[in-house]
């Protein structure tokens, strides 16, 4: 659905985007991850043709972005950063603006904005001027402008900021949705976002991309060792050294528990599930266990692992 | 077609929905309502020759109000995205919007039909010249839109759109004043871009196509050079 090869985009000096590569199937969900000013949101202007790119290659559809824009661009819904809606329109009056920019097919009109207004919840707002309306029902007004058409590819650029926490879980879940029939990118620089919608992440970081995969294997590449979380009733001393001495134990710190119990952070080599031992020696010992799980690496660490921790721009 | 329209339709909408456009005309019609008042109810003559030279210059400031919101607005907004991101070209996008600001600044015109009407009512104009007048106020009124719309479309800032458009169409009505020290062929190129000397015959009831072409012409060069800006910017 997407080629990109070898972009380049600068600005006046600034290197926005250097040697990005990278391909989209179609039906993925890809969510582009990265701090403020990475270049996420230059990235999805290029994509949609808004941008030109200084160098490289943008294919989107089998379409050539430069060379064919306007059929991109009908592939293509697209939200940008701010949401663009009209202050003094009607949702309706604006819903209906979108659709005769495209050209659906005026029969079918009725019915698309019914179903974008649906799938948005905004449904009983369409007499609503937007000017009128808060930050998170603009947000969804923007979305269902670029549902409209159903589009093959939609192009998300942090869509749920500024939704409040019940808004957003609706709209992960819409994006799941949605993402049965399509290809969906979405950027976000919130990390449990992407880990919960994409089923591959590209984490760009100063207008490169420095990985691309899906978040399994991202964190079998990056945590090179198993971490498990253990709880205790037990004298922590003795339980720090028995804990030791299992085999294949890399290191084990110990965390902060409630008086009487006795917490640790364990690491152990790949490959090895410790928590079996662990369950044994328990047992033999009779420390009840209060807590026993594998710690999954989550995208904040892999994200501070691949980028450098506190190596934003300023 | 259809996407011509949809801006176009978009534009009058939201022109009409906005405080902006009703202070503007009420503003203007008190002020031509004055020249009328004055210059009809002093000369006792039943024509209009001199009130629409007064609309004229009122024009220059009024036409860059009308046309300042057309890009600088969607720019500042980031509208624009999402009209640079839709399948539509930038000439479909410059005429509709170039239509919705004529079609605006046709209804303050017509507000001033009451002129003739009150001309018709109580004496005996000559009715050609009203209408080559009306006609002479709406092409050069489309031509300082285009104008207008070409200065919006190279900044994002409204104030900065009225201004360079007012400088525009200043210097379209004031072109001739360099021609005799000019002189020569290039003096009478300045004299024929003076739209006031074409406005003038409007006005006195000489209907030339020449001044008829030209006005659409002025509009088509300011248009082309809108979708030029536009496309230009983008880089």
């Amino acid at each position: 659905m997407i080629e990109v090869e070898g972009l380049r985009k600068i600005f006046g000096t600034t290197v926005a985007l250097d040697e990005v590569s990278f391909r989209v199937e179609r039906g993925e969900i890809v969510g582009l991850l990265g701090p403020n000013g990475a270049g996420k949101t230059t990235m999805m202007r290029v994509l949609t043709g808004y941008l030109p790119p200084t160098a490289g290659r943008v294919r989107v559809g089998g379409h050539d972005v430069g060379e064919e824009p306007i059929e991109v661009r009908r592939l293509i819904g697209y939200l940008p950063e701010t949401v663009p809606v009209y202050a003094e329109l009607t949702v309706r009056d604006y819903l209906k603006f979108a659709a005769d920019l495209r050209e659906l097919p005026r029969i079918d009109v009725p019915d698309r904005m019914a179903v974008a207004m649906r799938q948005t919840g905004i449904s009983d707002i369409g007499h609503r001027v937007i000017g009128h309306l808060s930050k998170g029902y603009r947000q969804r007004v923007g979305l269902a402008q670029a549902l409209l058409h159903s589009p093959e590819l939609l192009i998300l650029d942090e869509p749920t900021v500024g939704l409040d926490p019940s808004q957003v879980v609706e709209i992960r879940s819409l994006i799941k949705e949605l993402a049965t029939h399509r290809t969906v990118i979405l950027s976000s620089h919130i990390l449990s976002e992407i880990s919960q919608i994409c089923t591959r992440v590209i984490v760009i970081h100063r207008g490169r991309i420095v990985a691309i995969d899906t978040q399994e294997d991202l964190e079998r590449k990056l945590k090179g060792a198993e971490h498990v979380f253990v709880q205790l009733r037990a004298p922590a001393n003795e339980a720090l050294e028995a804990i030791r001495a299992l085999p294949g134990i890399r290191s084990v710190a110990p965390a902060e528990a409630a008086a009487g119990t006795a917490a640790f952070s364990i690491e152990c080599e790949l490959g090895r599930d410790v928590r079996e031992d662990l369950s044994r020696l328990a047992l033999d010992r009779h420390w009840p266990i209060l807590d026993l799980r594998s710690v999954a690496m989550s995208l904040e660490d892999m994200f501070l692992k691949l980028t450098g921790a506190g190596a934003d721009p300023a | 077609m259809r996407r011509i329209w949809a801006v176009c339709r978009k534009e009058l909408l939201c022109t009409f929905a906005s405080p902006v456009f009703y202070i503007v005309a009420a503003v203007n019609l008190f002020l031509f309502g004055v020249f009328f008042y004055v210059i009809v109810g002093s000369s006792r003559e039943a024509h209009l020759r001199y009130v629409f030279h007064n609309i004229a210059v009122t024009l220059l400031f009024t036409s860059p109000m009308i046309t300042m919101r057309l890009f600088a607005e969607e720019r500042k907004l980031g509208t624009f995205e999402l009209l640079m991101t839709s399948p539509i070209t930038l000439a479909e996008l410059v005429i509709g919007k170039l239509l919705g600001a004529v079609l605006t600044f046709g209804v303050l015109i017509a507000l001033t039909l009451e002129f003739p009407v009150l001309l018709v009512s109580f004496g005996r104009p000559d009715l050609g010249p009203l209408l080559t007048g009306y006609l002479g106020i709406i092409l050069m009124g489309t031509a300082f839109m285009s104008a207008g719309m070409f200065a919006s479309s190279l900044t994002d800032n409204q104030i900065v759109a009225v201004v360079i458009g007012f400088g525009i169409a200043l210097l379209l009505f004031i072109i001739s004043w360099f021609s005799p020290q000019v002189g020569g062929p290039l003096g009478d190129f300045l004299e024929g871009m003076s739209i006031s000397s074409r406005f003038e015959n409007f006005a006195r009831g000489v209907l030339d196509t020449g001044d008829v072409v030209f006005c659409l012409s002025l509009t088509g060069i300011f248009a082309f050079l809108t979708v030029r800006s536009l496309d230009w910017r983008r880089w």
